[in-house]
Parts: structure tokens; C-alpha cells; sequence
């Protein structure tokens, strides 16, 4: 397999990647270094989480899980330092070296910081990251004034965002007029005092030559001498593309690292896209050029035939709320050029279209922005306008009625290339009908989102009568319905629907027997609401819970079986020896549950070593109780306050089989020392003198989390109590595949310890937990009696044609 | 040119479960046998088009489509596209019933 290694995780390299997936013949080997400490996420965002309308979550573009399903290797928090071009091999800052065949460079740029004395003050940062975000918000809690230097789009986005945060915020600006390369100076100054009145105060035309303060700065004095306060600097004056890593290793650079119109720099097998790149020597700011940039790249790398890049005009946008702001193509007029122009002061509405030889060569709108998309798609298609309307006469709302003359060709999501024509046929072949889905299937709106507004007109315009409006905009449980998780569960109990096919027929599902999203997430809400009434639907499980037995990236499974506690006996070892050799395991491992996996299993071999093994199944495979991992304990260890092995035992006999939202691990220590690990489990029990702390939320996956002490009980009886209870609630309130760590971040640790300090509501919860676990059978054992389920599900049938 | 077309006899009818996948080796080839809850049989190469490979019989399946259980892209089981945002298509076979045998042709 050819090797592709990636240096930077952002979102031009990333999107270059999900191109090459789409694409490529034959799979590569790859690696991506990211030196921030997280999967790719949608920096354009950052904006919108420092004014409040969202969180570090939520922005996240591909989470672990994506890299992991392609198999990507992900080194976070690790920067490459070198390339060697000539062995073809990277090097990281933790010396880690890497070999490649392709290497693409997608290094973003960072925040220019101004060179002047105090620049290296605590409490003086760019704009460009999540460290920086964090910082001003920690910041606005513990200090009052911001001053951002730069009064272009960035600038003017964390000042807003910094207005939210409470802080009072001054915005210092070296020209006469803000964002002076996207706005002509009417358009600027209609900006200027729709921000005042929300609240900014502006320093124009103010050179910053010094930054005050001893190790935190204090203030700013400028160029004239006169000085301003300020416990917080934001410097947004621009970006400097981040060329170091290529400027060591022989590769041309001039502002950033120069590229040919397929991306390729002046060294064999390297490429460079994104802000980290010069193409015909414009570095590009925004992401849709970047997107562009990607689609040749990937084409290139994988071999297939396509057009070269040419270049792109981009239109860009504020994202401040109560400011519509649209800019694109040149802003100045010269000798050749003439305006059209609109400008309604009362209304606060301003628009002017720069034209040259009857074709639009550059558009400002302010205050009304619906003709954008129209007057882009003029602009980069090279339109004649003569004798073209160019502004809407009426004033149009912006809703369907817009939609129908708008041609097929019309770029509706401008940061990803999406078309109206596209948008229309995804929610007619695929049945789509809220704005999520579209997403999903398109792309549209999921970088800056301001097309949001147009796709859900496309959307409406698309279903007519069809259409509803709150149900567009909701998280749905998956495409197939518009209703949420718990409109879904509050259905099931109202209509009392009894099967997973009930449900979709009568809450109407757009795809009538559901998807790998609704189908399984059904099957457990039915089993939660009925306990042991519901009749498992099998066939609504995804491979791992329907085959009992993990599936592995061959096709093979795996075979955990259960070891409670992760105590054993020489007997048992002995009979998991045997069966290993006689079906030629390939391996054979502990795994990191305190038990033994045997990997590389064909299906078909998986009823008899079952029955040979006669062991019950360790459910390593499903979401459900997995493993309870117990330190030594009182019974051996000179620190052992409590029996930890016996508590252990018990917890896993009593809770192993239940369906659970995902997947719960426990763990059980004896002492503080804590060698089971209990403070990184979904539930985790710690032995002190005279009881047990109970913590819970812990986890020790891609978000590691340590646990938080739920309470702490007296005796073995307490503990099971409050463990019943606990997890019942979290049945009955998580999301289906919701972690009890993101669902403890998500209800609050006191709103569960104030539920669960009511002993009836306790009670009442254990009540419906036993009832629930009446309901089980071993599976592995159920797969050896029945004729039935091993044909279906286990059965390899081999035909060989004679000659 | 002569193409030989061989139907091969690969189950009974009524021994198939309706949204289960059957896995059948003819010869070196692998072919995914599934039955949807309309009663149609379809047959598809058991192998997912994702450039990382993995079988189809242990998808789930809804309608006229299978979900690769690895990677979990929607496969059409009539013509074997792979359905968007992803993209791709898996191999497909026309099955024969006669009485209650279901065959296979090569
Ligand atoms: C076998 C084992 C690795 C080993 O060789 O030791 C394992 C194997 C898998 N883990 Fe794990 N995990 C194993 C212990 C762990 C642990 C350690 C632990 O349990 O103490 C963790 C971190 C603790 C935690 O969960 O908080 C762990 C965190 C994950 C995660 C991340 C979960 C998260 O919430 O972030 C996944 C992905 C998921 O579940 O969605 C995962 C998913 C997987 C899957 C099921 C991936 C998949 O879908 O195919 C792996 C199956 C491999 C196979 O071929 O069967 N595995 N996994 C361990 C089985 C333990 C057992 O006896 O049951
Ligand atoms: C606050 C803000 C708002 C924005 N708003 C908009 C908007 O509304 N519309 C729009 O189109 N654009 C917007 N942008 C710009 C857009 O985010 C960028 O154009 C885009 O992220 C650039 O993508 P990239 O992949 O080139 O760089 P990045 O996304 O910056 O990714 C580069 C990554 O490489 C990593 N890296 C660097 N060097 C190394 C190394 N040696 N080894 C390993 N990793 C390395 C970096 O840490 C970084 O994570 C905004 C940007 C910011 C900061
Ligand atoms: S066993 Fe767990 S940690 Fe290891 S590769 Fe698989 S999922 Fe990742
Ligand atoms: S225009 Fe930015 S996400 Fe669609």
C-alpha cells in the first residue's frame, strides 16, 4: 500500500483527505500529524463560540471515531519538525519518523503578532485557535477590558464575541475605514455605527507601537503618544502562512509555499493546499478556495484525470449577529469600471455592484444580502448583465417563492461548492426533510452556515406542502424521521407501540424499515420502556450485538469470554488453552478488561468453541455491562480496606446482559491506591475505612474524563442500591450510543445526585432495573441450542461447481 | 463471443429469513445471498466497495438496501450502488427461483 502522510490537521488538509476516501482506486496507508491536541474541527466556528451560540463539541468536524473507521493514523499534539525529501521520510517533534510515497502539507498559518515591544505579554493572544479561545474566555471571567488590534473580519468577530463575554471592548484599526479590503466607505460606515450601537468603541487610524504592563499587560500606547487600558489583547491583523517546516527541507517558498495549479510544489510527491500554500501568488484566506484546492489535490494524488486549479474570487461574510454583510471581487473603482447602485440610509440598506464591460466584477451588500447568491453566480460565471435585472424590485423575504427562478447552477453554500440543483435532488432521491440531513448528504452548510437560511428555503421550496417548518430544524433521531429521541420515546409510551416496526409505521418513517442509526437505537428505547415485555428484534442490532462476537477488519471475529471480576481458575485457562490450539487462534490476548480475547475467528467456527469453552459470553462486543476490573483487594493486599474481588463479582453477575445507551465499564479498588482503575470507569468504587466512595462518569476513551464522587455508603447493600439506580436512570434519560460521561455533562452531576438522593425514586428505579434483568438469556448458549440462529447467522455455505 | 451463463442452485426458498444475509462461497467466490421482507432475492459480490474492503452478509439490512456493517455505507441491493453522500458499486448477480430453489448466475 502506498504511504500518505498529511502534516496538519485542520480543515483544508482534512477535507483533502475525505476527497482521496471519495476517490481513490486503492487505499493508502495514512498518517496525520496534528500538533493541536484534537481531531479536525471547524476553526470558522471559533467565532460563533466566543459570542456564545455554541460549544467546543459541537464544532468538532471528525471526530476520532471518523479516523479510526478509515483507518487514518492520528498523531495529535505532535508538530512535525523536518521533512527529509530526499529518504521521503517526516519527522516529528517526539522523534517520531515516518516514511511516505505522497506527502501533502496542509499547515494552515498562524495569527500575525506585531513585533513591537510587550507583544510577549500574559494576556496578549491571536485568534486563531481553541487555546486562544479558551484563553479570552478564561480571561473575561477575571478581567473587564478588551482592546482587539485589527478591524477587518476577525477582528471585528472576537470583539463581538468578547462584547458577549461582558468584557468592555475597544477596537483599535490602523485605516480610516473597517474591513477596508472587503468594503467600499459608505458600506464601512453603515458597519461602523450599527457595532457602535451594539456596544463597540473604535480607535481608528491609531498606530499600536507598544504594549504596557509588567508580566500582564496593562494597556496599549500608540503611535500619537495617547494610551488606552486593557487587561486583554486580541491582535487580528492578519495571517501569516505557516511555511517553516517546508522552508528547512529545500522546498520553494515565497509568502507561502509555492504550488502549480495541481498543487504540487517544486519537490517531487509533495503538495501543499490550504492557507499553508501560494497558487499563482494568492494565498488564500477563506475555505472555500481551500475546498476547491482539495478536490484537484485528491484527483492528482489518486491518479484520476481532472481540471487543474485555476483560482477563485470568494465572497466572505460577517458573522456578527444583527449585521448582513456580503462581499466579493473587487471593491475599488477605477477608470474602467461602473456602479450600480442601491442605498436606502432610513433602512439602513446599501448595496453596490462594480461592473466592467457589462460582466460584475465586484459586490458589496449591506444590510439585505438575499441577492448574493444570484450576483456570485453572475460574477464567477462571467454573466453579460445587459439588459439583466440586477437588485429584486420587491422586497423579497428571502423564503420559497425565491427559490422557484433561481437556475439549478446557483452556488448555494459557498464554502463547500454546493449547487441548488444538488441540494434539490438529494431531497428528492434520498427523502430528506431537515436542514441536518442536507448537511449530511451535501456538505451544504457545514462550514461558516450562513447558507443555512437559503438550503432551508430550498428545503421548504423542495417539499411544498410536505414541509415543516420546527421539525427542519430539530436534531432528528436519524434521517428516516424528524422527530428526537424524546418525542420517539414519548410516542412509544403514549401510543404503547410494541415493535421496532410499529414505531416507524406509525410515527410515519420516511424509509420504512429505518437505518443503522434509528433501527438499533429503537430496539433499545422499546426495551427500556417495556423491561422484560419487549421481545429483542434481533435483526435491528449491528453486526457486533446480532453475531455476539466482534467483528474484525477481515471479516474475522474476536472471543472475550467472560472472567468476572477478572479472577479465574487453572481449570478455566486450561479450557480456553485448548480451544485456542484446536481451532488455531491466531491470537491470543489480554485484553485491556482484565480477561482473555481470542482474535481472528471464522464465524462459522464460532457455536463450537462456544460450546467447547462453556463459558458465558464477555460481551466485549456490545452496549452493555463489559467488563468490572477488581484490584486484589483485602483478601491479599497489606493496604486493603475492603473486599473489592467479591464486590466486583457481584456487580458483574448481577448487571452483566443489561442493554445499556452504550457501552458501561466498573471498576472496584480496595483502597485509594486505586490499581483497578476506578476513577477512569463509567461507574468506579473506591474502598475506604468503614465504606465505599462510588464515583461515576469516568472515561477512559477518546475524551478522557476523570470520574466525579457521586456519594460515598457504608456497606456492600448501599453500593448495589446506588448503582441499580443510578444506571437506571441513565437507561431511561441518555440518548442512545451517549456515553455516562457526556450524559453527566449533559443532565449535571447535581440534577442526578439530587434524583438519586430521593430513596423512594430510588426504589422505584430498582424496581424497574430488576424487572428489566429478568429478561435475559446467555446468547452463546442460545446459539448452541437452536438449529435456527445458527443457520441464520452462522452458517458458511459452500458450493463447489464441478467442471 | 460466446458467453456460457451457469445457474447454480444455492438454497431453498423457504429457508431464507426475511432481512438476513446469507453468506455463499462459490468456488473462490464469495456472494452475499439476502432476502428482504417483500420476499425479493437479491445477490451481491460479499465484499464492500469502501476502499478498505469487509463483507455484506452481516449488514443490516432495510428495504432494497444493506448497510456494510464495517464501515456502514447504504448499499441498493437491486443494482449494488453505493448510495451518496459515499460513492461506489458493488457487484451484482441475477437470481433465478424456480419452485422453492433459488439459483445463482454466473
Ligand atoms: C479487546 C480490547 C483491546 C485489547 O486488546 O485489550 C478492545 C477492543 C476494541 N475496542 Fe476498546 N477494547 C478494550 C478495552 C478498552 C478500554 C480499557 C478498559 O476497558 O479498561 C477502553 C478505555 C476505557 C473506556 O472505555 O472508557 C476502550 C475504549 C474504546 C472506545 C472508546 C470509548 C469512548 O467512550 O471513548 C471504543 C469505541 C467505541 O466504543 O465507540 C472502543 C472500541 C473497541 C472495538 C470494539 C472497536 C470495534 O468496533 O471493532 C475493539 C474491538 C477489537 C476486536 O477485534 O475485537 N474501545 N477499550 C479491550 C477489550 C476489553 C474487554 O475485555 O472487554
Ligand atoms: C476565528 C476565525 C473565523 C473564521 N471565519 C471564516 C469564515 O467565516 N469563512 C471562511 O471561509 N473562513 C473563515 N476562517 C478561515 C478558515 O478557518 C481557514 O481558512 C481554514 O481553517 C484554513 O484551513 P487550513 O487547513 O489551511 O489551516 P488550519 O485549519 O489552520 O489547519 C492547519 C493545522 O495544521 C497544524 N500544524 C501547523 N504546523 C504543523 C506541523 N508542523 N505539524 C503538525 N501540524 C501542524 C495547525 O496546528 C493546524 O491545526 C476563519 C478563521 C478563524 C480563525
Ligand atoms: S483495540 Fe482499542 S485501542 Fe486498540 S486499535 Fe482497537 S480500538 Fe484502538
Ligand atoms: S456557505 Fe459556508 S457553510 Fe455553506
Amino acid at each position: 500500500m502506498k504511504k500518505l502522510v498529511m502534516i496538519g490537521n485542520g480543515m483544508a488538509g482534512v477535507r483533502t483527505i475525505e476527497e482521496i476516501l471519495k476517490v481513490s482506486p486503492e487505499p493508502f496507508e495514512m498518517t496525520i500529524f496534528g500538533q493541536e491536541p484534537y481531531p479536525n474541527y471547524n476553526r470558522i466556528k471559533l467565532s460563533n463560540i466566543l459570542q456564545g451560540e455554541t460549544n467546543f463539541d459541537d464544532i468538532i468536524i471528525n471526530p476520532l471515531d471518523w479516523y479510526q473507521e478509515n483507518q487514518i493514523q492520528l498523531f495529535t499534539g505532535e508538530a512535525v519538525v523536518k521533512i527529509d525529501v530526499d529518504a521521503k521520510r517526516v519527522i516529528s517533534d517526539q522523534g517520531r519518523e515516518v516514511d511516505y510515497d505522497e506527502l501533502i502539507i496542509a499547515t494552515g498559518s498562524n495569527s500575525f503578532i506585531l513585533p513591537i515591544p510587550g507583544a510577549d505579554k500574559i494576556g496578549v493572544t491571536g485568534f486563531r485557535d481553541i487555546k486562544d479561545c479558551e484563553m479570552m474566555i478564561k480571561s473575561a471571567e477575571h478581567h473587564k477590558k478588551a482592546v482587539v488590534i485589527g478591524g477587518g473580519l476577525l477582528g471585528l468577530e472576537a470583539a463581538r464575541g468578547l462584547l458577549n463575554l461582558g468584557m468592555k471592548v475597544d477596537v483599535v484599526h490602523l485605516m480610516p475605514n473597517l474591513m477596508e479590503r472587503q468594503l467600499d466607505p459608505i458600506a464601512s460606515s453603515l458597519l461602523k455605527a450599527e457595532l457602535e450601537s451594539q456596544g463597540m468603541n473604535f480607535f481608528m487610524e491609531k498606530e499600536t507601537v507598544e504594549i504596557l504592563g509588567d508580566n500582564r499587560v496593562r494597556g496599549l500606547r500608540f503611535k500619537d503618544g495617547s494610551e488606552v487600558e486593557a487587561d486583554l489583547v486580541v491582535m487580528a491583523i492578519g495571517i501569516k502562512s505557516n511555511i517553516e517546516v517546508a522552508k528547512g527541507s529545500g522546498i520553494y517558498v515565497n509568502r507561502g509555499i509555492v504550488v502549480n495549479d495541481f498543487m504540487e510544489t517544486s519537490v517531487p510527491h509533495v503538495y501543499a493546499v490550504g492557507e499553508c500554500a501560494e497558487h499563482r501568488e494568492i494565498v488564500y484566506g477563506l475555505v472555500a478556495p481551500l475546498y476547491e484546492q482539495g478536490k484537484v489535490l485528491a484527483n492528482r494524488i489518486c491518479g484520476t484525470v481532472a481540471e487543474p486549479y485555476h483560482g477563485s474570487v470568494a465572497g466572505t461574510q460577517l458573522k456578527v449577529a444583527g449585521v448582513d454583510l456580503f462581499s466579493a471581487g473587487e471593491i475599488f473603482e477605477d477608470g474602467s469600471t461602473k456602479a450600480i447602485m442601491v442605498y436606502n440610509e432610513y433602512d439602513g440598506i446599501y448595496k453596490r455592484v462594480l461592473t466592467r464591460n457589462n460582466l460584475i466584477v465586484g459586490i458589496v451588500l449591506y444590510g439585505d444580502t438575499k441577492d448574493s447568491t444570484k450576483l456570485y453566480r453572475m460574477l464567477t460565471k462571467k454573466e453579460d448583465i445587459s439588459g439583466k435585472a440586477i437588485f429584486q424590485t420587491d422586497c423579497g423575504t428571502g423564503d420559497s417563492s425565491d427559490i422557484a427562478p433561481m437556475p439549478n447552477d446557483e452556488l448555494i453554500c459557498g464554502c463547500n461548492g454546493v449547487t441548488k440543483g444538488t441540494i434539490v435532488e438529494a431531497i428528492q432521491t434520498q427523502g430528506l426533510t431537515t436542514l441536518d440531513q442536507v448537511s449530511h448528504c451535501t456538505n451544504a452548510g457545514r462550514s461558516c452556515g450562513r447558507c443555512k437560511p437559503m438550503v432551508s428555503s430550498i428545503l421548504a421550496y423542495t417539499l411544498g406542502d410536505q414541509f415543516d417548518a420546527a421539525a427542519a430544524q430539530k436534531t432528528s433521531l436519524c434521517g428516516c424521521t424528524t422527530l428526537s429521541r424524546d418525542e420517539v420515546v414519548a410516542e412509544i409510551k403514549a401510543k404503547g407501540l410494541t415493535s421496532v416496526k410499529e414505531v416507524m409505521n406509525v410515527l410515519d418513517w420516511n424509509m420504512s424499515e429505518g437505518c443503522t442509526k434509528c433501527r438499533p437505537a429503537i430496539n433499545y428505547y422499546l426495551g427500556m420502556v417495556h423491561m422484560d415485555q419487549y421481545k429483542d428484534d434481533r435483526d435491528s442490532r449491528l453486526v457486533n450485538e446480532k453475531i455476539h462476537a466482534n467483528i474484525q477488519k477481515d471479516g474475522t471475529y474476536s472471543v472475550v469470554p467472560r472472567m468476572y471480576g477478572g479472577v479465574t481458575t487453572a481449570a478455566d485457562l486450561k479450557r480456553i488453552a485448548e480451544v485456542a490450539e484446536k481451532y488455531d487462534v491466531p491470537l491470543v490476548k489480554l485484553t485491556g478488561g482484565q480477561r482473555i480475547g481470542l482474535f481472528g475467528v471464522k464465524k462459522e467456527d464460532l457455536p463450537r468453541m462456544w460450546e467447547e469453552l462453556d463459558m458465558p459470553s464477555g460481551y466485549a462486543y456490545g452496549k452493555t455491562l463489559r467488563t468490572v476490573k477488581t484490584c486484589v483487594g483485602a483478601q491479599f493486599c497489606r493496604y486493603g480496606t475492603q473486599d473489592s474481588m467479591a464486590l466486583g463479582i457481584e456487580l458483574e453477575k448481577k448487571f452483566e446482559r443489561l442493554d445499556t445507551p452504550h457501552k458501561v465499564k466498573m471498576g472496584v479498588s480496595a483502597c485509594p491506591r486505586n490499581c483497578s482503575e476506578a476513577g477512569i470507569k463509567d461507574i468506579g468504587f473506591v474502598g475506604i475505612d468503614g465504606g465505599w466512595e462510588i464515583y461515576v462518569a469516568g472515561n477512559g476513551g477518546v475524551d478522557l474524563r476523570p470520574g466525579d464522587l457521586l456519594c460515598t455508603v457504608k456497606s456492600q447493600e448501599e453500593v448495589m442500591e446506588m448503582t441499580g439506580a443510578y444506571l437506571q436512570y441513565y437507561r431511561e434519560t441518555a440518548n442512545y450510543l451517549e456515553r455516562t460521561s457526556k450524559w453527566v455533562d449533559r443532565v449535571g452531576l447535581d440534577h442526578v445526585r439530587e434524583v438519586l438522593s430521593n430513596g423512594e425514586t430510588r426504589k422505584a428505579l430498582n424496581e424497574r432495573m430488576d424487572q428489566t434483568l429478568k429478561k435475559y438469556i446467555e446468547p452463546w448458549n442460545e446459539a448452541i441450542q437452536s438449529e435456527e440462529i445458527q443457520d441464520k447467522y452462522y452458517a458458511k455455505h459452500t458450493i463447489k461447481v464441478g467442471e | 463471443m460466446i458467453e456460457t451463463l451457469t445457474r447454480i442452485p444455492v438454497a431453498h426458498y423457504s429457508n431464507l429469513k426475511a432481512r438476513a444475509g446469507y453468506s455463499i462461497k462459490i468456488d473462490d467466490k464469495e456472494i452475499a445471498l439476502f432476502k428482504i421482507s417483500n420476499g425479493e432475492v437479491y445477490a451481491l459480490e460479499n465484499r464492500s466497495p469502501h476502499p478498505k474492503g469487509g463483507v455484506l452478509s452481516e449488514g443490516l439490512v432495510s428495504g432494497e438496501y444493506v448497510y456494510c456493517p464495517v464501515y456502514d455505507w447504504k448499499i441498493s441491493l437491486v443494482d449494488g450502488r453505493v448510495q451518496a453522500p459515499d460513492e461506489g458499486q458493488v457487484r451484482t448477480f441475477k437470481v433465478d427461483r424456480e419452485e422453492d430453489i433459488i439459483f445463482i448466475v454466473l
